[in-house]
C-alpha cells in the first residue's frame, strides 16, 4: 500500500504561490493580476487547510479569493486596465527585496521548528485551558470559536466594530459622487418632489 | 450577464445552496469551523454574484441598500447589546443576587427548552456570532453596491 506523504500535496502548492506571487508581479494586465490574485488567495487557503486551520482557510478562500477579487475587478472597471509603463532600473528594488528578505529568512532560524510542542504558542496560555474550553462553554467543541467569541469576546466586539466603522467610512467616501444622493437645491421653477425610493 | 443563458442559470441554481451554506456556517459555527465572520461573507457573496449576473437593480430590489445600511448598525447592536444584556442578568446559583460582567455569557442561563434552546455560554456565542454576521454580510453588500453603483468617468 502506498503511503500518503504530506510533501505530495505541500511541495506543489508551495511551487504554484511562488509562481503566481512572480505573474502577479511580472504581468502588465490588470484584470490578469487580479485573477491570479484571487488564484493565490486561493492556494493560500489551500495551504491553510494543509496545516489543520480550517478557520483561517474558510475566511481566507470566502475574503481572498471571493469577495476581495470582485472588489477589485469591479475597481478596475472604474478605472483603467492597463498599468503604466514606467521606466525605473530595477537595481535599487532588487537590493530592498534582497536585504528584506535576508532578514526574514535570517529571523525565522530563530524560530522553533514546525510542529513543535515545547514551542512558546503550545505552551503559554496554560495548555490546559483547550482542554477546558470544552467544560467552560457547555459542550462546544469548536476552541477557534469559544476564543474568539467567548474568552476573548471583547477583542471580538472591536473587531465588529472596526468592519462597521470601515463600512460607514466606504459609503460616506463613495456615496458623495452620486448626485442621486445630493439634497436638490430648491429652485423657484420646478418644484420637483423628490423621487420615491430615494435615500430614506 | 443575464444574456448568457448558462451563467443565468447556473447561478440561479447556486444561489439557493450559497445562501443555505452560509447560514450552516454561521449557525454551525460553534460545532465546525466558520463563524459569523466566514458565514457573512459567503452571504454577501450570494447577493454580489446575484448583483453581477442579474443587474444591480434587479439585486436592490432584494437587499435594498437603505436596509443594508441599517443592518450594518444592527449588527453591531446585536453583539453590544448581548454584552450589556449580562449587565442586567443576576449570575446563577448564587446566595447574593449579583449581576454579571460585560460579555459575561453565562448570566445568560435559563431553563427554557432544555437541549433545544441554547443555553448560557452556547447562547451567548450564538448570539454574538449572528451579529457578527449580520454586520459583515451588510458591510460586503454595502461595499459592493458603492463600487458598482458608481459610473466610470469619461
Amino acid at each position: 500500500m502506498l503511503d500518503f506523504q504530506p510533501w505530495i500535496l505541500e511541495i506543489p502548492i508551495l511551487a504554484l504561490l511562488a509562481i503566481t506571487a512572480v505573474a502577479v508581479a511580472r504581468i502588465r494586465d490588470l484584470w490578469a493580476a487580479v485573477m491570479f490574485t484571487g488564484i493565490y488567495s486561493f492556494l493560500g487557503a489551500s495551504w491553510m487547510l494543509i496545516l489543520d486551520a480550517p478557520d483561517v482557510a474558510f475566511t481566507e478562500a470566502a475574503v481572498g479569493a471571493g469577495i476581495s477579487t470582485v472588489l477589485l475587478l469591479a475597481t478596475l472597471a472604474l478605472t483603467g486596465k492597463e498599468e503604466k509603463a514606467f521606466n525605473i532600473s530595477p537595481l535599487m528594488p532588487l537590493v530592498v527585496v534582497s536585504v528584506t528578505g535576508a532578514a526574514l529568512v535570517y529571523g525565522t532560524l530563530d524560530m522553533p521548528h514546525f510542529g513543535d510542542p515545547n514551542a512558546p504558542v503550545h505552551q503559554y496560555p496554560d495548555p490546559g485551558f483547550v482542554e477546558q474550553s470544552l467544560h467552560d462553554m457547555h459542550g462546544l467543541p469548536n476552541v477557534v470559536t469559544s476564543v474568539l467569541a467567548g474568552y476573548r469576546g471583547y477583542d471580538t466586539l472591536g473587531e465588529t466594530a472596526v468592519i462597521f466603522t470601515a463600512g460607514i467610512a466606504v459609503l460616506l467616501i463613495l456615496r458623495a459622487n452620486k448626485s442621486d444622493d445630493l439634497p436638490e437645491l430648491p429652485t423657484p421653477k420646478s418644484n420637483s418632489k423628490r423621487r420615491k425610493g430615494g435615500r430614506k | 450577464m443575464i444574456s448568457f443563458p448558462i451563467i443565468r442559470v447556473v447561478s440561479k441554481l447556486l444561489i439557493p445552496y450559497i445562501l443555505l451554506f452560509g447560514l450552516y456556517v454561521q449557525f454551525h459555527g460553534d460545532f465546525g469551523p466558520g463563524g459569523g465572520f466566514q458565514a457573512g461573507v459567503i452571504f454577501a457573496s450570494a447577493i454580489v454574484l446575484y448583483a453581477m449576473v442579474f443587474g444591480l437593480p434587479a439585486a436592490h430590489r432584494v437587499a435594498p441598500p437603505w436596509a443594508i445600511e441599517k443592518l450594518i448598525a444592527i449588527g453591531l447592536l446585536i453583539y453590544a447589546g448581548t454584552g450589556f444584556a449580562c449587565l442586567f442578568l443576576p449570575r446563577p446559583n448564587q446566595k447574593v443576587a449579583v449581576n454579571g460582567n460585560f460579555l459575561e455569557y453565562e448570566v445568560l442561563q435559563h431553563d427554557l427548552l432544555p437541549g433545544i434552546l441554547p443555553t448560557g455560554q452556547h447562547l451567548g456565542i450564538f448570539l454574538v456570532e449572528l451579529g457578527v454576521g449580520v454586520t459583515v454580510t451588510a458591510v460586503m453588500t454595502i461595499l459592493f453596491y458603492a463600487f458598482a453603483g458608481r459610473e466610470r468617468k469619461a
